[in-house]
């Protein structure tokens, strides 16, 4: 039998974002920063395709990478990246693969593999307008898929929803923190603004990254050794009742992963109404909320970190408290749906959202929120 | 304080450039700056525009419905993004590239004759950076010394003969911009 399947039970990791990042400020492109908070949170494989608007990842990856000794490799499509994921992530390294929406989906088939297996690992979604090929504009209408699965089965994914540089850099180290802990996929889930914008951030230079951290990972596959058993990563399971026990234990692992739950606000303490957003719809939102204090009206920003793990809890208490949320995202209303099961009911729940690459001015999210109030 | 600009012009004139060493400016003098760029798949000849957004407060959104300044380096921009300046705004004009003028009275229009000027300089191609001095001649943020700092840091980085050139072109864009306004006023 393999190693034990259940997570160890153990506090909830301290995500790197109050330590004081090391390196010095300069602006940063989104895409560089993931790129950078990459390597700098251990990235030992990374395996891609090119997709507009995240090419920058691997264009820098591929020449930092083999200088640091560490592996780069462009796959002949998605569906070959995932699988070298899955390989790689099996044999106990910290792998990643950067795509874009189409290019996401067809790594799906793999990762329901990889979450099957119980193996880490990290995916980037900078996320362009859909579905089919749609375009190279920004959106967020892979919420759904990143967060209630997008492969076969029962499995999740810890969603990281990054809003500025800064995060675009922190938020890959803490993806991989997350993926060792629980044994499963994480996301960080972004846009093509974010991608491209540049903003000040403080990131370190390449010679002062430290190597990726030696980890022991007794269930990896790297030879039985003095093991009394071989490690398998598998995900077939042809007896039903060894499936419905390899299930409970996913399970366990996703509700121990429950506790990684976090989300930001501004203006809460006395506000009547909430722009709940992620990502760079939280920024345009955030812009919103600054316009109408400026005209003396409670609104608060609500913007949710984790997005798997919602943090429905904190939602569930502010709608006791508020006249109602708005719900502000670049699709046609996904993450409303997660807002509106944790509301339950308790306040008036509306929805305002732009697919197809189109970012609404900070003015038009006001205006909502201005009719909301009538 | 908060300045939202929007530059816009052709792919290789250096629209992209000059937004970045504007928000490279604004955080050396400490404030929160964003750039965000739209441009078509074309490396040049193709629409370039990007906004700049500095402030010293925390940024939202990277782009808005209206803008403080605008700056249009061809004629087809000022169409499109004539009308995207507040009332009392900025809008700066590279009038060697931009034969008719904008209507609008609401705003102050500054026309620069960038090209010329760039010249005159010593460095063509930096009519981009005449348009930045311009820009700083008028608003007085970024300070002056921050967009040398970064010239110096920037340009300098690989093609270090062209720093003073440069330098020159900037001083040259706020001089004009100087004169041009007290002549609007007046």
């Amino acid at each position: 039998m393999p190693e034990t399947m259940t997570p160890t039970k153990t506090k909830a990791s301290t995500v790197k974002s109050d330590a004081p990042p090391t390196g010095r400020k300069r602006l940063v492109k989104g895409n560089e920063a993931l790129a950078l908070g990459a390597l700098a949170g251990g990235c030992e494989c990374f395996f891609g395709y090119p997709i507009t608007p995240q090419n920058e990842i691997p264009e820098l990856l591929s020449g930092w990478m083999p200088k640091l000794g560490r592996v780069f490799l462009q796959a002949e499509s998605e569906v070959a990246s995932i699988n070298m994921l899955y390989g790689a992530s099996a044999c106990g390294h910290r792998a990643m693969t950067s795509s874009s929406s189409p290019g996401i989906s067809l790594m799906m088939e793999g990762l329901s593999y990889i979450a099957g297996a119980q193996l880490p690992c990290v995916l980037i979604n900078v996320m362009r307008g859909g579905p089919g090929l749609g375009n190279i504009a920004p959106s967020q209408s892979d919420y759904f898929q990143a967060c209630k699965g997008g492969g076969h089965g029962d499995y999740r994914c810890i969603v990281l929803a990054p809003w500025n540089a800064q995060e675009m850099f922190e938020f890959p180290g803490s993806a991989f923190e997350l993926a060792d802990r629980y044994r499963m996929p994480v996301f960080v889930l972004t846009d093509a603004v974010l991608g491209s914008m540049l903003e000040p951030a403080t990131v370190p230079d390449l010679e002062q990254l430290p190597p990726p951290p030696k980890m022991d990972k007794p269930w990896a596959t790297t030879g039985r050794g003095n093991r009394s058993h071989k490690n398998v990563a598998n995900s077939l399971y042809l007896v039903p009742e060894d499936l419905t026990e390899h299930n409970e234990r996913l399970q366990a692992g996703y509700r121990e992963a429950l506790r990684e739950v976090r989300y930001d606000t501004r203006y809460l303490e006395d506000a009547e109404y909430v722009v709940a957003a992620f990502g760079i719809s939280a920024r345009v939102g955030y812009s919103a909320v600054n316009m109408l204090r400026k005209q003396g009206l409670k609104v608060g920003l609500f913007r949710p970190i984790t997005l798997w793990p919602f943090p429905e809890k904190a939602l569930a208490e502010l709608a006791r408290k508020v006249k109602g949320i708005l719900t502000f995202e670049l699709n046609c209303g996904q993450m409303v749906e997660d807002v509106r099961l944790a509301v339950n009911g308790v306040c008036p729940v509306e929805f305002y959202g732009v697919a197809g690459g189109v970012l609404p001015a900070p003015e038009d999210v006001a205006n909502v929120v201005r009719k909301m109030m009538k | 304080m908060k300045e939202e600009v929007l530059i816009a012009g052709f792919g290789g004139q250096g629209i992209l450039t000059m937004g970045q060493l504007m928000a490279n400016a604004a955080m050396y003098d400490g404030l929160y700056a964003t750039w965000f760029p739209s441009y078509g798949p074309e490396m040049r000849g193709g629409t370039a525009n990007c906004t700049t957004v500095f402030s010293d407060e925390e940024i939202g959104s990277p782009i808005a419905a209206i803008y403080d300044t605008v700056i249009v380096m061809n004629q087809p921009s000022l169409e499109r993004f004539g009308p995207k300046v507040r009332k009392g705004g900025l809008l700066i004009i590279d009038e060697s590239m931009v034969p008719i003028r904008c209507h609008r009275t609401d705003v102050t229009a500054i026309y620069v004759p960038a090209s010329p000027l760039a010249r005159d300089a010593g460095i063509e191609r930096a009519a981009n950076v005449v348009l930045l001095g311009a820009f700083l001649g008028i608003k007085g943020k970024p300070s002056v010394q921050s967009v040398e700092n970064v010239i110096r840091d920037l340009v300098g980085a690989k093609r270090p003969h062209l720093i003073e050139p440069n330098l020159k072109a900037l001083q040259v864009g706020i001089r004009i911009a100087q004169e041009r306004t007290s002549a609007v006023q007046a």
